[in-house]
């Protein structure tokens, strides 16, 4: 388990952080995306999936959850 | 424009890299890097924030050196005691010239090396006595200062004092915060960590202080963070955001005392320069208090009227006309700098090597000034710093990460750049190689180079070390042809 932010870019659309490994990467698809649940599996761009227990969507983002990795990101 | 083509480039890293060893052959070619603009993460190009190879000279500090001298030192009214042995807060007192209003040594501390001196002793029996007793000390000697953090260097971590403990107590005698800070110096591959440690103790032990306290806020209210004010940058950077109608609540670190610190989680944005040494707290402040936070660029007038107006956006229409106003009335101002050096500089080119923002932030500046940087590289960056390097850098241009002695002499030889900039373990070699050199970490006692000001007097050194006659000299009179020795007699 890692402790990891997402935040929302300017831009739109969902980053990824990991701090312990300065790892920054947009988040192509969340699994849960509704207001009762939110979370699941994380695929970011970088190749890496992570998986977060769903949560009811936070009303402010950031936030930092803690994530299992799934796949690792390609180096 | 870089100097050469992209299969040029690729050749040269080549026939460089062929003198090493297999193995070291392997892991440096992952560390150099051709620059593709189209490229959207650096990843897959370039590896970095990697340890240094044994056996192959680099310039990297440690984590002792990213937190006491880059973050905690320059808080003006903190002590931040060297706790260890006496070396590493002497050779680091006073070198990175952060600049500061107040008296050493009364109300500011700067300058003046604090350390518990540890002996044999300390390390058989500890030296957390001596630490509590050094604390009691500096509060009866120094009475005006704010707080105190505790840098450990390499010894603490080894033989395991407990400097919180001690940190915790003397607090409470003394009635001021006192930081535990876990930086010893083998942590880490560079001064990056320390960076790092350095953000999580500062949001550990002080972004909450003052919590809950009332204080006077205006919707016009921002922080500088990330910069060191190294000789003045933080200053000339306050002036233009003060004249389009910001009000800058805190300076983080350079000329910043911990009440600024504190009170920072009232204002309405963070300005963020050097993004390596404080993205952390920046992201923390932005989760925990919603304060958004936004990267800035003031060399060069091209990055400087981009950043006012990036600034400007997060603001009313007030800001938003302020910030015009800045950039009219200065505009003739960085023209008249232009107009001045441009011609004496035009068209040379420069190789960088500097630390966590430089090789990409002067970037705009140099070019401002018609010169080409040709090849760029950082001694401690992340993949993050790579991603928003390749944006900056013209294509094809030669990034290097973690450099080596032997790599970074073999480019300069064969790149024939016109001006380097790194840092003081790399000038003297190149003066004697006769390539023009500025030291950029410190800005070779000059600067600032930060803000309008600052740009003129880059401009300025920037000319005067490239246009320096004493470069003309290089070769020694029995060396040269008789011709130009019976001129030089007549």
């Amino acid at each position: 388990m890692a402790n990891i932010m997402i935040r929302e870019k300017p831009a739109g659309g969902l980053v990824f952080y990991l701090p312990k490994r300065d790892m920054e990467a947009d988040i192509r698809s969340i699994e849960f995306d509704t207001p009762e649940k939110w979370g699941g599996e994380l695929k970011l761009e970088n190749g890496g999936v992570y998986y977060v227990d769903p949560i009811p969507k936070p009303g402010r983002l950031p936030v930092s959850v803690s994530a299992r990795r799934l796949v690792a990101a390609e180096d | 424009m870089a100097a050469l083509t992209r299969e040029e480039t690729d050749l040269l890293i080549a026939e460089v890299l062929e003198v090493y060893p297999e193995k070291a052959h392997k892991d440096r070619k992952k560390h150099l890097m051709v620059n593709d603009k189209a490229l959207e993460s650096s990843k897959k190009c370039i590896t970095s924030n990697r340890k240094s190879l044994p056996g192959v000279m680099t310039m990297r500090g440690c984590a002792y050196a990213g937190s006491k001298g880059v973050v905690w030192g320059p808080i003006k009214d903190m002590v931040s005691i060297s706790h260890g042995p006496v070396g590493c807060g002497q050779y680091a007192r006073a070198g990175r010239r952060n600049y500061y209003v107040g008296t050493t040594g009364v109300d500011a501390f700067c300058e003046i090396n604090f350390t518990s001196d540890f002996q044999e002793k300390d390390i058989v029996f500890g030296g957390d006595k001596k630490l509590a007793k050094l604390i009691a000390e500096v509060e009866q000697l120094f009475p005006l200062n704010k707080g105190v953090s505790v840098q450990s260097e390499c010894p603490i971590g080894l033989i395991g004092d407990d400097i919180e403990a001690v940190s915790k107590k003397a607090a409470q005698e003394i009635g001021k915060p006192v930081v535990p800070v876990r930086c010893e110096g083998f942590r880490g591959v560079s001064q990056s960590l320390g960076h790092h440690i350095a953000n999580d103790s500062v949001r550990d032990w002080i972004l909450s202080n003052r919590d809950g306290q009332p204080f006077e806020k205006t919707p016009y209210d921002v922080a500088i963070l990330g910069d060191y004010n190294i000789g003045g940058d933080a200053w000339a950077s306050r002036i233009l955001l003060e004249e389009m109608g910001l009000r800058v609540v805190a300076q983080w670190s350079g000329d910043g005392t911990l009440p600024e610190m504190e009170n920072t989680p009232n204002v309405k944005l963070n300005l963020l320069h050097c993004y390596r040494s404080m993205n952390y707290i920046s992201r923390h402040m932005e989760e925990k208090y919603g304060i958004p936070w936004l990267e800035y660029n003031f060399f060069g007038p091209t990055k400087i009227r981009e950043s006012l107006r990036r600034i400007a956006s997060f603001f009313d229409d007030k800001i938003k006309e302020g910030a015009e106003r800045v950039i009219e009335k200065y505009t003739p101002m960085m023209d008249a700098v232009i107009a001045k050096y441009r011609p004496r500089l035009e068209g040379k080119k420069v190789m960088l090597y500097v630390g966590g923002l430089r090789p990409r932030h002067v970037v705009g500046a140099y070019e401002d000034l018609g010169m080409d940087v040709i090849g760029t590289g950082y001694e401690f960056a992340h993949n993050d710093d790579y991603d928003r390097t390749i944006k900056d850098m013209g294509d094809a241009t030669l990034i290097y990460d973690d450099v080596t002695g032997y790599e970074f002499e073999q480019f300069v030889e064969r790149m024939k750049p016109d001006l380097i900039g790194s840092g003081i373990k790399e000038k003297y070699v190149f003066h004697k190689l006769g390539v023009p050199f500025r030291q950029l970490h410190s800005w070779d006692y000059s600067g600032p180079y930060h803000g309008v000001d600052g740009f003129a007097i880059f401009a300025r050194d920037m000319d005067m070390t490239l246009n320096n006659p004493c470069w003309k000299k290089m070769t020694p009179p029995w060396l040269k042809k008789e011709e130009a020795v019976l001129k030089e007699a007549a």
